[in-house]
């Protein structure tokens, strides 16, 4: 039996769960758990601002399926962990966070950097914990997790005032390290029933969403669209799951779909939902969305069964398990019929990328990077043009490439998020995606970039504006442009190289492709800037609000 | 009215989960009563005017950490509270 403090079970449990990275910024409450993490092999990535650190989290957690951590002290450290915290819960990414508090008996009086900070993150995480003594850090480590990576993964709190950090307790024995609980089984009865509307169907369309890549289910998803022979559809949060080339990929369905895609979901008579959540930019107006179809909708959330859309079967559930259920109840298919007249429909209405051989247009850049990064690369992006952009044109090959903030929307991820890539997968290239207003509210993490020599290569599109903002504004506001356009400007080379990172700028090349083929070479962090056009749209777009059949442009 | 019997683990931040999973979804909780039972967990009654929102309400409930059991529909301990303030 030996004694420990309540900041040393904090790390023992982090490394009893085979934690091998956090990130984190030191503060007053919580410098104990940092001097007990001092003394450990855990590897601390020192993030410029909270933010940063737990989308740096997020990133190893979303490219590695394991539960990321990170650290921040109390007040201002835990309210800018704020942002990361929503935006993992709304993509369902397992993240850890453990914040420093002022000491219990200062609770509630308003005490120097003092925030309530359960109280702030009881809608935003899956579970959280204000900790009231060392001993039930034993268990709360554990069990967070647990609760982080099981079922549905999502966002755990754990909240440690300073005086439980130092707080001495014995310890006989530790409790087991937190796992995921094993999937509750498949209602066999459910699965009968599923296996008979795909044998009635005549027209199914797969819908793959976040949860096939949660659960490991990519090949199964790919196998049951084979034996089945239908085409299938990817939210943004899917993409990858099958190759972009596969013949029955129909690519990324909604707001910015290739018209084709939501044209074939019109049609359909099945829809198999799997792992997604009905979300607005993925179905447009949801009453119109699929109008002909009978609908399967699996998800691990029971709650979202019949959230958006009542389905003829729903059935809560792991979409691997079930999948491993139903496949071998499903019959080897055909559907020629169906396969020509997806065909028809891509043919007569297929994606568009203008300028895609040519590397100083969005596309081209876009296409032109992926040709040079290969297949092991891992793309992250941050949110607007660019990243929709890169959503309808990157070939993506397999699930977990593809790291994006899809739910929250969240200017400022990408950079962070692909640190965090990097920390899980040293030996790959990172290339993240980025606009110019995206870049600038987390640039401060190049320092990390250049402190950690991450293999991350930023391509930066910049239109000096905020680009989504502005086309909408074009397109339903009557051109009333306003806090749209930036009229200073950024020179992001210097500040790029200011940082120590390496800069290229395509704008000052007359040999793009040359350029672009040194900058990926060159191994550590990178930024690649191109000017691109402020009248550069994203198309096809269905207007906010609107049916997916009423797509504007493309 | 539609009402709901929780039964919950009995601690601080408990009904703070519960009540925020109507707030948000701007549902009027029209009766709160709590009693703590003798094995560390308590019971919460809540009552809701909103009858089509108890449903996917419950669901949310289910999937809290510290929400153990949920009932819809409940008995209406509401009324009995009613008369016993009523007769005080």
């Amino acid at each position: 039996m030996s004694e420990r403090s309540g900041a040393q079970i904090i790390v023992e449990g982090l490394e009893r769960q085979g934690v091998s990275v956090v990130s984190g910024i030191p503060g007053g409450a919580i410098l104990p758990l940092y001097d007990a993490l001092s003394h450990s092999r855990i590897r601390h990535v020192l993030a410029r601002h909270e933010q940063g650190a737990g989308f740096i989290a997020q990133g190893f957690a979303r490219a590695s399926g394991r539960a990321g951590v990170c650290l921040a002290s109390s007040g201002p450290g835990a309210t800018n962990l704020l942002t990361a915290i929503a935006d993992a819960r709304l993509d369902s990414v397992p993240l850890v966070c453990i914040t420093g508090q002022v000491p219990s008996s200062m609770l509630g009086t308003d005490a120097f950097q003092e925030v309530d900070t359960y109280g702030l993150t009881v809608p935003i995480t899956k579970h959280n914990f204000l900790v009231r003594s060392a001993r039930e850090l034993l268990d709360v480590i554990p069990r967070a997790f647990a609760i982080a990576t099981s079922g549905r993964p999502g966002p755990v709190l754990i909240d440690v005032p300073k005086d439980v950090q130092t707080q001495t307790t014995p310890v006989e024995c530790w409790p087991e390290p937190g796992r995921a609980a094993s999937p509750p089984t498949v209602d066999t009865c459910a699965i009968e029933e599923a296996a008979e509307l795909l044998e009635s169907a005549r027209r199914p369309v797969l819908y793959l969403g976040g949860g096939v890549v949660q659960s490991g289910a990519a090949e199964l998803a790919r196998a049951l669209a084979e034996r089945i022979d239908a085409p299938a559809v990817m939210t943004l949060m899917a993409l990858g799951v099958l190759p972009s080339e596969h013949p029955l990929s129909c690519g990324m369905l909604g707001m910015h779909a290739a018209r084709y895609t939501n044209l074939v979901l019109e049609e359909c008579d099945v829809l198999v939902a799997l792992g997604a959540r009905f979300d607005d930019r993925a179905t447009g107006l949801p009453e119109q969305f699929c109008p002909d179809a009978r609908i399967v909708h699996v998800d691990v959330d029971a709650s979202e069964l019949g959230k958006i859309k009542q389905p003829r079967l729903g059935i809560a559930g792991d979409v691997r398990r079930v999948l491993e259920e139903l496949l071998p109840k499903t019959r080897v298919m055909s559907r020629p019929e169906w396969r020509a007249r997806v065909s028809e429909l891509r043919r007569q209405h297929p994606l568009r990328l203008p300028g895609a051989h040519d590397p100083r247009t969005p596309y081209g850049l876009i296409r032109s990077v992926a040709a040079l990064a290969g297949d092991d690369a891992i793309v992250t992006t941050d949110v607007g043009q660019h990243q929709m952009w890169a959503a309808q044109a990157y070939p993506l090959q397999r699930p977990r490439q593809w790291i994006t903030s899809g739910g929250l929307g969240t200017m400022g991820f990408g950079l962070p998020a692909a640190i965090g890539a990097a920390l899980a997968f040293p030996e790959r290239k990172v290339i993240c995606f980025s606009g110019d207003g995206s870049l600038k509210m987390n640039i401060q993490e190049l320092a990390t970039a250049a402190e950690e020599q991450v293999d991350v290569k930023i391509v930066l599109l910049d239109n000096h504006s905020l680009g989504l903002v502005y086309q909408q504004q074009e397109l339903f506001y009557g051109s009333r442009f306003y806090a749209s356009k930036y009229r200073g400007r950024v020179d992001f080379p210097r500040i790029a190289e200011g940082f120590g990172v390496r800069a290229w700028d395509l704008d000052t090349t007359s040999e793009p492709s040359a350029l672009l083929r040194r900058a990926l070479a060159e191994p550590g962090p990178g930024l690649i800037h191109a000017s691109i056009d402020v009248d550069a749209k994203v198309f096809p777009m269905v207007p906010p609000g609107a049916a997916n059949r009423d797509m504007i442009g493309g | 009215m539609a009402l709901l019997e929780l039964t919950v683990r009995n601690h601080p931040g408990v009904l703070s989960h519960v009540c925020g999973l109507f707030s948000r979804r701007a549902t009027n909780v029209e009766s709160v009563l709590c009693l703590p039972s003798p094995d560390g967990t308590s019971r919460i009654w809540l009552s809701v005017c909103d009858d089509a929102r108890v449903e996917p309400l419950a669901k949310q409930l289910r999937k809290l950490e510290d929400v153990l059991d949920v009932r819809t529909p409940a008995p209406d301990v509401f009324e009995r509270v009613e008369r016993a303030l009523r007769s005080a």
